[in-house]
């Protein structure tokens, strides 16, 4: 791998322990900052909103972005939908400092993902199974995250996520040299990551949680599942006091491991965003099916 | 057994625990608690968001801590977001963080990640041969005062520096596997000790 994909992971790696918010203007964004996130994500609509109003969601206005890129002194990253390389160009061009190829967006391919070892900029993108992180990471992927249900405030799918990629890592660390190859075959994912896994246990790139983390318990419990960090979208601007719950939230994630902690940072935070289940959404705006 | 804490609330942690691991004789610990940093011989405070990270130090109350260990004379290292923590100034806020060191530091000095690199270079005082230098979104120190020892430079920007106990670092020497600068720090760890 090239210097620039290391530079690119060596990033990601300054994240971990952190918590990275969804922002739509500059003055979410300070409030995010101000809060203690590691990074924040521009996006024009948070997921939840996406969903009640539905239409095609695309990347966002270049001078909203700017605008937060200015604003903050923290890394910003944006969201390109599946596909759309050009959207990422224009990211890239922007200077951003990390591009989400999401699922939140509306596709612009539903073949193909962005050929991301063409970029300078890194990409994260989300994954429901190990084959699909390691496919992200094929096509040059520098960190991944889960895709969980972005907008739901609903974090079991996040957790199932996890957990199935946990699973299939610890699978693949008990197989044997001669039945690797086998494995890529049965996951459809390249040998060299497949060995990669089988070796060390884990993935090559840091993992953060994402989609339906609302509440400080919700980001320690993703952090306890293994989880490198967390992406919290709508759960803070959809929630009664943001800048409270952005603050637990940080301290949770940090802390993720003292129960005396989170139960201090919990409590008197304001109204959690208001949840969906999950079983009740159509598959059509199942946003964790798009992509594969 | 030599203790090195590595402050353990965000960011590169993981990577200088494993790399101290390789180097004899020492356990590395984690920290984030008060009473975790009372039977340290060194700390380190890694790479991360140093507005994070003030911000925990802040709220979790172990700034004080840290900087009673600090004026004992314990040997600390700041390596990228850690340096930011430990400058007496930061070029364009009012506020520094646990005011350490006698240096004024320029956050995101190279810019945004498009702009982060990898090099190498001699730092004569640490060791003859090159050691590789990554710097992520990396800040570098614009001024040093009295007592201040630069170690190494690169195109006139001070990228190491050490002042009595402190050390400060722009670059991450715990994203390569490179062990020489973790060497040189236990060894300040181990003369301290004697």
């Amino acid at each position: 791998m090239n210097e620039r994909y290391e530079l690119n992971k060596n990033l990601a790696q300054m994240l971990k322990g952190g918590v990275i918010m969804d922002v739509t203007n500059p003055k979410e964004a300070k409030i995010a900052e101000e809060a203690g996130a590691v990074a924040v994500m521009a996006l024009e609509r948070v997921p939840a909103d996406i969903r009640k109003q539905g239409g095609v969601s695309r990347a966002s206005d270049p001078a909203m972005i700017k605008g937060i890129i200015e604003a903050v002194s923290i890394p910003v990253m944006a969201k390109a939908r599946i596909g759309h390389f050009v959207e990422a160009q224009v990211l890239e061009a922007l200077g951003v400092d990390y591009i989400d190829e999401s699922e939140v967006l509306t596709p612009a391919d539903e073949d193909n993902h962005i050929d991301k070892t063409k970029f300078e900029v890194p990409f994260v993108c989300g994954a429901t199974s190990l084959a699909e992180a390691l496919r992200r990471i094929g096509e040059g992927a520098s960190m991944i995250r889960t895709k969980g249900e972005a907008g739901t405030g609903n974090v079991v799918e996040a957790v199932r996520h996890m957990r199935t990629i946990n699973a299939e890592m610890r699978q693949l660390t008990t197989l044997d040299s001669e039945e690797l190859m086998a494995a890529a075959k049965e996951h459809r994912a390249p040998f060299e990551l497949i060995k990669y896994v089988a070796e060390n246990g884990r993935l090559p790139v840091v993992n953060f949680a994402a989609g339906g983390v609302a509440t400080p318990a919700d980001a320690a419990l993703m952090m306890q599942l293994g989880c490198d960090g967390v992406f919290v979208g709508s759960g803070i601007f959809k929630s009664g006091s943001p800048a409270k719950r952005a603050d637990a939230i940080v301290k949770a994630t940090a802390h993720y491991d003292d129960p005396q902690i989170i139960t201090e940072v919990s409590e008197n935070i304001g109204e959690a965003m208001v949840g969906i289940n999950i079983s009740t959404l159509p598959d059509n705006e199942k946003l964790a099916d798009r992509g594969w | 057994m030599i203790k090195i804490g590595v402050l353990s609330l965000q960011g590169g942690v993981e990577e200088h625990l494993d790399l101290l691991n390789q180097i004899p004789k020492i356990t590395p610990l984690p920290v984030k608690k008060k009473e975790e940093f009372a039977d340290l011989d060194g700390l380190i405070l890694p790479g991360g968001e140093s507005t994070t990270l003030n911000k925990l130090l802040n709220i979790f109350k172990i700034k004080e801590p840290i900087i009673e260990l600090a004026k004992q004379g314990l040997p600390i290292w700041g390596t990228c977001a850690g340096m930011i923590l430990m400058a007496k100034e930061i070029k364009g806020q009012d506020n520094s963080h646990l005011n350490l060191m006698d240096i004024t530091v320029k956050r995101n000095g190279y810019g945004n990640q498009l702009a982060s690199f990898k090099t190498e270079a001699v730092i004569p005082k640490i060791a003859k041969q090159k050691i590789p230098l990554v710097f992520i979104r990396a800040p570098y120190i614009s001024e040093v005062r009295a007592n201040v020892e630069v170690l190494l430079k690169l195109d006139d920007k001070i990228v190491a520096a050490e002042q009595n106990n402190l050390l400060v670092t722009s670059f991450h020497p715990e994203l390569d596997q490179d062990l020489t600068m973790h060497r040189y720090f236990v060894e300040k760890v181990r003369q301290n000790i004697d």
